[in-house]
């Protein structure tokens, strides 16, 4: 049998390369229980401790947090992307990938469309642990679709970052504690949990400077006026630039060769 | 394509932070033989087949696969060949079956075409009960064959194998050679590193030994031996005062000083005819011999000549 080498479109093997992601997950649901029970965790533990003594009581909390989490979620659901794919350099699968006749984008896209199932899970277990808690926004149920769509292209948009990470980096652990120093530094030093305001002047700074603080601040508008906020404009436009910028990097780090 | 070449390295160097891991290295593998690369550890053997396959940027020279430059033409390039790396790169993570299939979807068959495919290289190498096993339970020896399996999905015009008998048990390595020699029969090429002696000498049609990233010789294996070896020829002597006189004829007729351990003379020799010639002159001394041996050169020699290693 001669084996015809049809020419398959660079969408087709994206389209594989993330099946293959799912089926890894698949064969490990383990992996995605750190999306799953870090928000609920979160959520019950900030909720309960901090609600109180920030805004006088857990109910009035859940809108100030509900995005905090939300966007902490996102953050560590998107730094697996770099992990992964060092993982994977590591095991030597990727050279495997580059001596195959396709677009050198298609592993990484691939990984990466796998990985929006991560945040749409990350998303919703944030979300229902925000619900069973009490959080009810107050606008049509449309917005909070548009509010989850934009946190999954936020955390989209991250991934890449993470992806470029993962590729430069020295090792998968080394990828482990730089993702969770960042998530750390990005989601605390952010209004994620406390209003700005209280915080000292040095730290105020930092807390504006932080682009987490804006991407919150965007979804909280919409939460609370139901209007499609500047902020949230401006969020969209600087994701977009981030994937436009970090997937050129991505893939120059990935062709790079010695 | 008239002419019947394969793979074409010229003036092929690596410099790794100013450390020359190959150093101009030239060589032509022909369509349908088995190539050799043949080198201690370190030589450089898995840095000149990642340069060949396009998994690394040569320092300087110029590589074609059969006629596309990998430079130019690096997708048309890699759709000729299949590589087996030096440590098995399959995916941990899922099946057999889905490691193939994937790989056969990425290499551009359809999904029925992939399917089939599939099957036949799950019979093929004896991975039909394993097929929906995991990859972490498979033994070293499974993991080769998945890995060579999926090498061989597209049927590639030519094969890389780094090391492909590294960490396999006798049988399992015999089963490989046959596997190996199964693929030239059909008309592929090969191309593969190796430490064994014993495997470049039963599989490689010619050997290219290479070492601190030099290329030192290249040949068939009988011609290297030849070139480089020595045949030698030990006998025993009967009575020990015949030892120095036999000794002295030896030297003379095989024109080699000849190493004496207790009644056994070993001698090096070029010639069948310088033999003929020191056994008629020990029997017209009337000096008795017995076990007479001949040893023809190993590829070992060869090794042991010309290469020095990393230590
Ligand atoms: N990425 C790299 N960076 C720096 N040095 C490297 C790199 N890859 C290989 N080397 C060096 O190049 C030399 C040749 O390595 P190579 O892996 O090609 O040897 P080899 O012949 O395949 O050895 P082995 O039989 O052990 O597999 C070694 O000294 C090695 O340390
Ligand atoms: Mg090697």
């Amino acid at each position: 049998m001669e084996i015809k080498k049809n020419r398959i479109s660079t969408i087709q093997n994206i389209n594989t390369m993330a099946y293959r992601n799912l089926l890894k997950t698949l064969h490990n649901p383990d992996h995605l229980m750190d999306v799953l029970i870090q928000p609920v965790m979160f959520m019950i533990l900030f909720g309960y401790l901090f609600g109180g003594a920030i805004a006088g009581g857990v109910h009035a909390y859940l809108p100030i947090i509900v995005p905090g989490i939300l966007i902490q979620t996102i953050l560590s659901a998107a730094s697996g992307s770099g992990t992964q794919i060092k993982e994977d350099m590591e095991t030597g699968i990727f050279d495997r990938f580059k001596t195959l006749p396709i677009a050198h984008i298609a592993p990484l896209a691939g990984q990466l469309l796998a990985d929006i199932l991560r945040l749409v899970l990350a998303i919703i277990a944030s979300l229902t642990t925000g619900y069973l808690m009490g959080w009810r926004p107050n606008v049509a149920f449309g917005w909070i679709v548009v509010i989850i769509l934009i946190t999954v292209f936020t955390g989209w948009a991250i991934s890449w970052i993470y992806a470029f990470i993962g590729l430069m980096a020295k090792s998968a652990t080394m990828v482990e504690s730089i993702s969770l120093m960042t998530m750390l530094l990005l989601s605390f030093l952010s209004n994620a949990f406390i209003p700005i305001n209280t915080l000292p002047k040095f730290l105020r700074i930092i807390a504006n400077l932080n682009p987490m603080t804006h991407v919150i601040t965007a979804i909280r508008q919409i939460l609370a006026t139901g209007t499609f906020s500047n902020t949230a404009w401006i969020v969209l436009i600087s994701d977009l630039a981030i994937v436009l910028i970090f997937a050129s990097l991505t893939v120059w780090a990935y062709n790079r060769q010695n | 394509m008239q002419n019947n070449i394969a793979i074409n390295v010229e003036h092929l160097s690596k410099t790794f932070n100013n450390q020359k891991v190959v150093d101009d290295v030239s060589f032509t593998v022909k369509k349908g033989e088995v190539f050799g690369l043949l080198g201690p550890n370190g030589a450089g053997k898995t840095t000149i087949l990642r340069m060949i396959t396009t998994l690394l940027k040569p320092t300087t020279g110029n590589i074609t696969i059969f006629d596309h430059d990998i430079k130019k033409d690096s997708k048309l390039a890699r759709s000729t060949f299949g590589v087996t790396g030096q440590y098995a790169a399959v995916d941990e993570d899922i099946t057999a079956k889905e490691n193939l299939l994937i790989f056969s979807r990425l290499n551009g068959l359809s999904k029925k075409e992939a399917q089939i495919r599939t099957k036949e290289l799950l019979k093929e190498f004896s991975l039909e009960k394993s097929a929906d096993k995991s990859i972490k339970e498979f033994s070293g020896g499974m993991r080769r064959r998945l890995d060579l399996a999926i090498s061989l999905i597209t049927r590639p015009e030519i094969i890389f194998l780094d090391e492909p008998t590294t960490g396999l048990d006798p049988r399992t390595r015999t089963q490989m050679w046959d596997t190996i020699r199964n693929l030239v029969k059909h008309g592929s090429t090969v191309f593969l590193t190796t430490q064994y002696l014993e495997e470049a000498d039963t599989l490689a049609d010619r050997i290219a030994v290479i070492d601190h990233g030099k290329l030192i010789r290249i040949g068939t294996p009988d011609k290297l031996k030849h070139e480089i070896g020595e045949s030698k020829m030990s006998l025993k002597i009967i009575k020990n005062i015949d030892i120095l006189p036999a000794a002295k004829i030896l030297q003379n007729a095989l024109n080699s000083k000849p190493q004496i351990i207790n009644n056994t003379i070993t001698t090096r020799f070029k010639t069948t005819e310088q033999i003929i010639d020191g056994l008629s002159q020990l029997s017209t001394d009337k000096i008795n011999v017995s076990n007479l041996t001949i040893q023809e050169p190993s590829l070992d020699d060869v090794f042991m000549a010309l290469t020095i290693g990393k230590n």
